[in-house]
């Protein structure tokens, strides 16, 4: 069980005051639930989640994960708490390759996990295994090896930031497929799937609406979908084009 | 013969050696060659002054060659002259490389002065790590001169990598580059504390369809300094790049100057450089999969100079 206590966050601006991004939010993520968090860019969504996973601090408030206070620790004790986070950006390593990148999400992994988990997101182990997350690979398949390290670490709380951005249609649909297997009903897995596309928030059991640093809405995917069908719409226009736009 | 376990420990750094291999090898240690095998096309015979050795690879010679030098014993100052004739259509890979251990208040240095001559239709492999240590205050200082000659077709591959503990070092690498031939320079750099580097290499593409490529990733720590001169001429229609990438941090400082020199008008030569700290989100990617600050760190360093 995950818990945000009334967190608040404050960032300082160049140009004027510090602002406050994340005002009083109160949330309760249960095991076995796949939750979405979706609402304006900007509106505090992808802080909360490097919150969670320790890379932002916040200015007030508190993180608990299954009772425990983890607001103070490192981003890597939170790691070893079994906090996962899939970036929305991965960074490239040159001279580090997928194979390295994948042993050091999950040390010891056996070359059949290795290799199931690279097929389970779309790359073929031959081809990727050896090759560098560099400049050489596209922006899709960085994010494919991004869940790939994720899907390899197998943690308690998984938190994916926006995985559908930058990435085919193709992708999007075998990533779809992955987030149902092995998420979907898993009484081992508590997941966040941050994200603006209509598809992903269908596999969601419930959803969370972020805006301006607060909760603006939650509930089920019925509950919540009339408030935000128009900008979800407009998201898909944006990234698929107008044929992937359809009621839920 | 047989070695300490400390030199023993060196050679396998710098050679990848646990023993003396088969074939053609040269293993000079402490001034002297204590080890010198020729085999049925590779001949290596010493320099009548002593200082080295000429080796001749005969034409059409598949082979693996060992010629790393030691210096475990404090205030050894030498230069040593290696020459070396590969064979037209040899395929050829020498492993060299020099371990030095200084324990003294006395420093130690190797100057290793090499050329090699790659015939026609020849490839060459040529694979080069330096290492120093020891607790002694004495400098550990490797300069090594290369100066190699590509003929007709031929292509070379120089991987050079400065692992740690050198405490001064000047490279000095002048390449000629013939019709068709190719040759790709790898260079990798470490250096810490108060140490020195500097690289000055320079490849001279003169022959028609020749390719050159000059490839630098280093980093400096510490206060460390390091310079790195790359400099293209292509004298003809011909391909060169040169890449240098440098990762710099603490107080270190770093210069890096590409030259291109063009003096044919279908001559494409291109540079690119960087210099840059690691990067933020490289950092705290690594430490959101478990790893500890210093581990990261480590991790990126290591993979940036493989």
């Amino acid at each position: 069980m995950l818990e945000l206590k009334n967190l608040y966050m404050t960032v300082n601006d160049e140009n004027g005051p510090a602002k406050e991004i994340i005002r009083g939010i109160n949330l309760l993520f249960e095991k076995g639930k796949v939750y979405a968090i979706t609402g304006p860019n900007g509106g505090g969504k992808t802080s909360i989640a490097k919150l969670v996973m320790g890379i932002f601090s916040p200015s007030s408030g508190g993180i608990y994960l299954n009772g425990e206070d983890i607001t103070q620790l490192s981003i890597s004790e939170r790691a070893h708490r079994g906090i996962s986070y899939a970036f929305q950006q991965p960074p490239r390593f040159k001279g580090l390759t997928i194979e390295d990148l994948i042993k050091i999400a999950r040390p010891g992994i056996d070359q059949l996990a290795l290799r199931g988990t690279m097929r389970d997101v779309g790359l073929c182990p031959e081809d990727y295994l050896s090759r560098d997350v560099g400049p050489g690979l596209s922006g899709g398949e960085v994010k494919r090896v991004e869940i790939a390290q994720v899907l390899a670490r197998g943690a308690e709380v998984t938190i994916f930031d926006e995985p559908e951005a930058g990435v085919d249609l193709w992708t999007i649909q075998k990533l779809i497929g992955i987030l149902y297997s092995k998420f979907k009903d898993n009484p081992d897995a508590l997941t966040i799937i941050i994200t603006h596309n209509e598809n992903i928030l269908r596999i969601c059991d419930e959803i969370i609406v972020i805006a301006n640093g607060m909760v603006e809405a939650r509930g089920s995917r019925e509950e919540v979908w009339p408030l935000i069908k128009d900008d979800v719409e407009c998201k898909m226009k944006e990234q698929c084009g107008e044929l992937l736009t359809y009621e839920i | 013969m047989k070695f300490d376990n400390l030199s023993l420990d060196l050679l396998n750094t710098i050679s990848d050696l646990a023993q003396i291999p088969d074939g053609a090898v040269n293993i000079r240690v402490n001034g002297e060659a204590v080890v010198r095998n020729s085999s049925a096309l590779v001949t290596i015979s010493p320099r009548d002054d002593g200082r080295g050795f000429y080796l001749e690879v005969k034409p059409g010679t598949r082979e693996t060659i060992h010629v790393p030098v030691l210096i475990t014993k404090a205030g050894i100052k030498e230069t040593v002259y290696n020459t070396f004739n590969i064979g037209e259509n040899s395929d050829v890979t020498i492993i060299a490389g020099c371990g030095i251990h200084n324990p003294s208040h006395s420093d130690s240095k190797h100057d290793g002065v090499h050329e090699f001559v790659v015939g026609a239709g020849a490839r060459l492999r040529y694979v080069e790590k330096h290492l120093g240590q020891g607790s002694g205050q004495g400098k550990r200082i490797m300069n090594p001169s290369t100066k190699i000659t590509l003929h007709r077709g031929a292509s070379a591959e120089l991987e050079m990598t400065q692992i740690k503990g050198v405490d001064d070092a000047y490279r000095s690498t002048v390449a000629y580059i013939e019709d068709q031939a190719n040759l790709k320079i790898v260079e990798r750099l470490m250096t810490e504390g108060n140490q020195t580097a500097e690289s000055d290499v320079q490849i001279n593409i003169v022959g028609k369809g020749g390719s050159g490529q000059i490839i630098s990733r280093s980093v400096a720590r510490d206060k460390s300094v390091q310079v790195f001169r790359a400099a293209l001429l292509g004298q003809a229609e011909c391909n060169g790049h040169v890449e240098c990438d440098s990762i710099i941090m603490d107080k270190a400082r770093i210069s890096s100057i590409p030259q291109l020199v063009a003096e044919d008008s279908e001559a494409v030569l291109t540079h690119e450089a960087a210099i840059g700290k690691i990067a933020g989100e490289q950092l705290v990617k690594l430490m959101s999969l478990g790893l500890m600050e210093q581990e990261a760190i480590d991790i990126i360093i290591d993979g940036f100079l493989r």
